[in-house]
């Protein structure tokens, strides 16, 4: 990993977005994910590494709450975004998914138009007066997403027939257009070739300057490549959490050292 | 690289094959292949021996019941004297009500032996009696119903079409023979020689007879009268009521279960009667309809509504079953992009997974209801295998409270009758009724073709 490109990337912000204490998330007996402590900074890139069924994902999932859907899960914990515990009883999910954006693993386009897909989460929170307005968050989004020049003229044709690049960015799209201020990314590039993951890529370092981006990952040099901080994880626990240049030169853990190189995963 | 061709590649040697060589099967490969090909003859008899048995269905359904569509009819000359029809010369209604059809009977025989005369055809060996039985007793009422609706035509000659009896029907259509004449109190050979006659004449033919489509049923004594109004709309009836009650019940039960209920031993007992009660006899359901809907709740008899009411409870398992199916076929990518921008439950639901599941509903709804348009049992046990000769009032004007009958009921009724003039109109019967599944199934498939997405 040595002659990666590791920029030495200043972390612009210090101020904490999402704090996560003592984390544990059982699926029915099995406990998946141990005591996790982390907190997540704003305008930063934080991925999330380690071998299959580590329990990077289930804890992704648990920042926006994705693992109410499944019925036999059980979180156990405190989570903060902004000081505030999005476990409350008091909290709403839908609303908190707004806030907190989420892309993942395969691109999932509604099979719906292009347009529509973007402007699908901005009606039903009711962000636009109008329709002027919507056309202005469908472009905005486009465009942060890179994808207007290449669908500004076919924003009536099906998001499904896009490429499997185009149709990630369009998810991308998708999930800024409701304003979120936390964006999760769940192994976003898994299903794309070189050439579309390096798009990707580019995308996630823009978008860090205004959005705080959780991006899961298999691949160790796109970690390396996009994020500020990383956190390895391993068996269900938090083995290390650091800056990315540190951990994947000189990390503290023996087992992170032996998953960079290739000794385990 | 791939000089292969040049001359210094050594000759393959042609004796001593090596032991594996490739272009020997050996005895293993060969039983496997052998098996291969008994398989594929299997599957090809299997399917040679259903389209056939399908084959021989369908060809004793038509060929017994096309002959149905078509009916002997006369078409001669009538003067309508209005001294016999109209005696007060007034043109009242109510008076004219008074002839009965015996007088318009009387009419129509005289009538027949002028123009026979006119024409010069044969009556010899045939008595005036036997001549005016020739004639239909559904004729005469026809002729009746038409003057009385239309007094004007008193007076005048028309040329009027009206059924020949069923016996001169069979004959022309080759059901009554010579042979079964002799034996036969009701016709003689005599009276078909006249029957010839009459034909050659163009006097008796045979003509479409879209009566069979429009009329009620009709007595034993003149099945050439008979027809599938009634059934035809009463199926129409149950088949609308059904559509009505069974979808939105079977698509919000499958939501529920599918969507939003929770997985415990509650739901899986409930899972467990749904595929259970998809499987009961069609006849069960009809005992629990005469039970509630006319013991309990006192609904009329032989109606379409309790008919519908019995069908939907009998289709709904089926729909739940279809529609399940259509929803869990949705994929969960889908959900969890709707969920990831924050839509909720309902969101998800109706916005996403309704209308991609839609077609597979929509589909399964339509087979559903094609299987309860031909469903017999239960309709019998709630009184529709009743002899219905009125037709049903029209659906807002509570004519799904009439007594009527269905299509494949009218089916049974009319294979259990004496005449063998029935049986060619059930097998006309089924015909429709096979129309009818046709275009609901074709409906199935264009509506699958037309709504299906890919993603």
């Amino acid at each position: 990993m040595d002659d990666q490109l590791i920029v030495e990337r200043a972390v612009s912000a210090q101020d904490i977005k999402i704090t996560a204490r003592g984390v544990q998330v059982y699926y029915g007996d099995k406990h998946a994910l141990k005591d996790v402590n982390v907190d997540i900074l704003t305008n930063t890139v934080t991925a999330f590494i380690g071998p299959s069924g580590c329990g990077k994902s289930t804890f992704l999932r648990c920042l926006n709450r994705m693992n109410d859907t499944v019925a036999i899960a059980r979180v156990e914990g405190d989570i903060r975004i902004d000081g505030e515990d999005i476990y409350d009883k008091r909290v709403d999910p839908v609303q908190l998914r707004a806030k907190v954006g989420m892309v993942f693993q395969k691109p999932n386009p509604f099979p719906k138009s292009i347009y529509d897909n973007v402007a699908y989460g901005p009606k039903i929170h009711g962000l636009a007066r109008g329709k002027a307005e919507l056309d202005e968050i469908v472009e905005q989004s486009l465009r942060k997403a890179a994808l207007w020049d290449e669908v500004k003229d076919r924003l009536k044709e099906s998001g499904t027939g896009l490429s499997g690049g185009q149709q990630q960015r369009l998810c991308i799209a998708r999930a800024i257009a409701t304003g979120p201020e936390v964006l999760l990314m769940d192994e976003p590039c898994s299903a794309l070739d070189p050439i579309a993951t390096a798009q990707v890529e580019e995308l996630i370092d823009e978008l860090h300057e205004k959005f705080s981006v959780v991006i899961v990952t298999h691949s160790m040099q796109q970690a390396a490549r996009v994020s500020q901080k990383t956190a390895f994880f391993h068996l269900g626990s938090l083995v290390e959490y650091g800056n990315t240049s540190k951990i994947f030169t000189n990390p503290d853990d023996p087992r992170t050292e032996s998953y960079i190189t290739g000794r385990i995963g | 690289m791939t000089d292969a061709t040049s001359a210094n590649v050594p000759a393959q040697p042609e004796t001593s094959a090596p032991a594996s060589s490739l272009l020997l099967q050996t005895d293993r490969m060969k039983r496997r292949n052998a098996a291969e090909s008994r398989f594929k003859a299997y599957g090809i008899v299997a399917i040679c021996v259903s389209l056939s048995v399908l084959f021989i269905m369908l060809w004793t359904i038509f060929s017994d019941g096309v002959s149905a569509f078509r009916q002997a009819t006369f078409s001669f000359d009538v003067t309508l004297d209005a001294a016999r029809l109209d005696p007060n010369g007034n043109r009242q209604r109510d008076e004219m009500m008074r002839v009965t059809t015996i007088g318009y009977t009387g009419l129509l025989n005289d009538n027949l032996i002028v123009y026979l005369n006119a024409r010069a055809i044969s009556t010899e060996g045939v008595t005036e009696r036997e001549i005016a039985a020739f004639i239909s007793r559904d004729t005469p009422a026809r002729l009746r119903h038409m003057v009385i609706e239309d007094p004007s035509l008193l007076g005048q000659t028309i040329r009027f079409e009206g059924f020949a009896t069923g016996r001169i029907d069979g004959y022309l259509k080759g059901r009554v023979t010579r042979d079964s004449a002799e034996r036969d109190t009701n016709i003689s050979v005599a009276q078909l020689d006249l029957a010839d006659r009459m034909v050659d004449d163009g006097l008796l033919s045979l003509k479409f007879n879209w009566g069979f489509l429009t009329n009620p049923d009709a007595s034993d004594q003149r099945p050439e009268a008979s027809g599938l109004g009634v059934a035809m709309i009463g199926s129409a009836y149950m088949m609308l009521l059904v559509a009505i009650m069974v979808l939105p019940l079977g698509v919000s039960a499958s939501i529920y279960l599918e969507e939003f209920a929770p997985k415990n031993r509650w739901t899986d007992l409930i899972e467990v009667n749904i595929s259970n009660l998809a499987a009961v006899p069609s006849i069960v359901y009809g005992i629990l309809g005469l039970a509630i809907f006319i013991n309990f709740a006192q609904f009329p008899q032989s109606s379409p509504l309790v008919g519908a009411l019995v069908l939907t409870l009998m289709t709904l398992p089926t729909i739940i079953i279809a529609t399940r199916a259509a929803i869990r076929a949705v994929p969960p990518s889908i959900r969890d992009a709707a969920m990831g921008v924050g839509a909720s439950k309902m969101q998800v639901v109706f916005h996403h997974v309704l209308p991609l599941a839609a077609p597979g509903i929509l589909t399964g709804t339509i087979l559903g209801l094609a299987s309860a348009l031909g469903e017999t049992a239960p309709l019998l046990l709630i009184g529709m295998v009743a002899f219905v000769a009125n037709y049903p009032s029209g659906p807002l004007d509570g004519g799904v409270l009439d007594p009527a009958t269905a299509l494949p009921v009218q089916v049974y009724s009319w294979a259990s009758r004496a005449d063998p003039a029935f049986i060619e109109r059930s097998a006309g019967a089924i015909i429709v009724l096979l129309a009818f599944l046709l275009i609901m199934n074709i409906l199935a498939i264009v509506l699958r073709r037309r709504f299906e997405r890919r993603w």
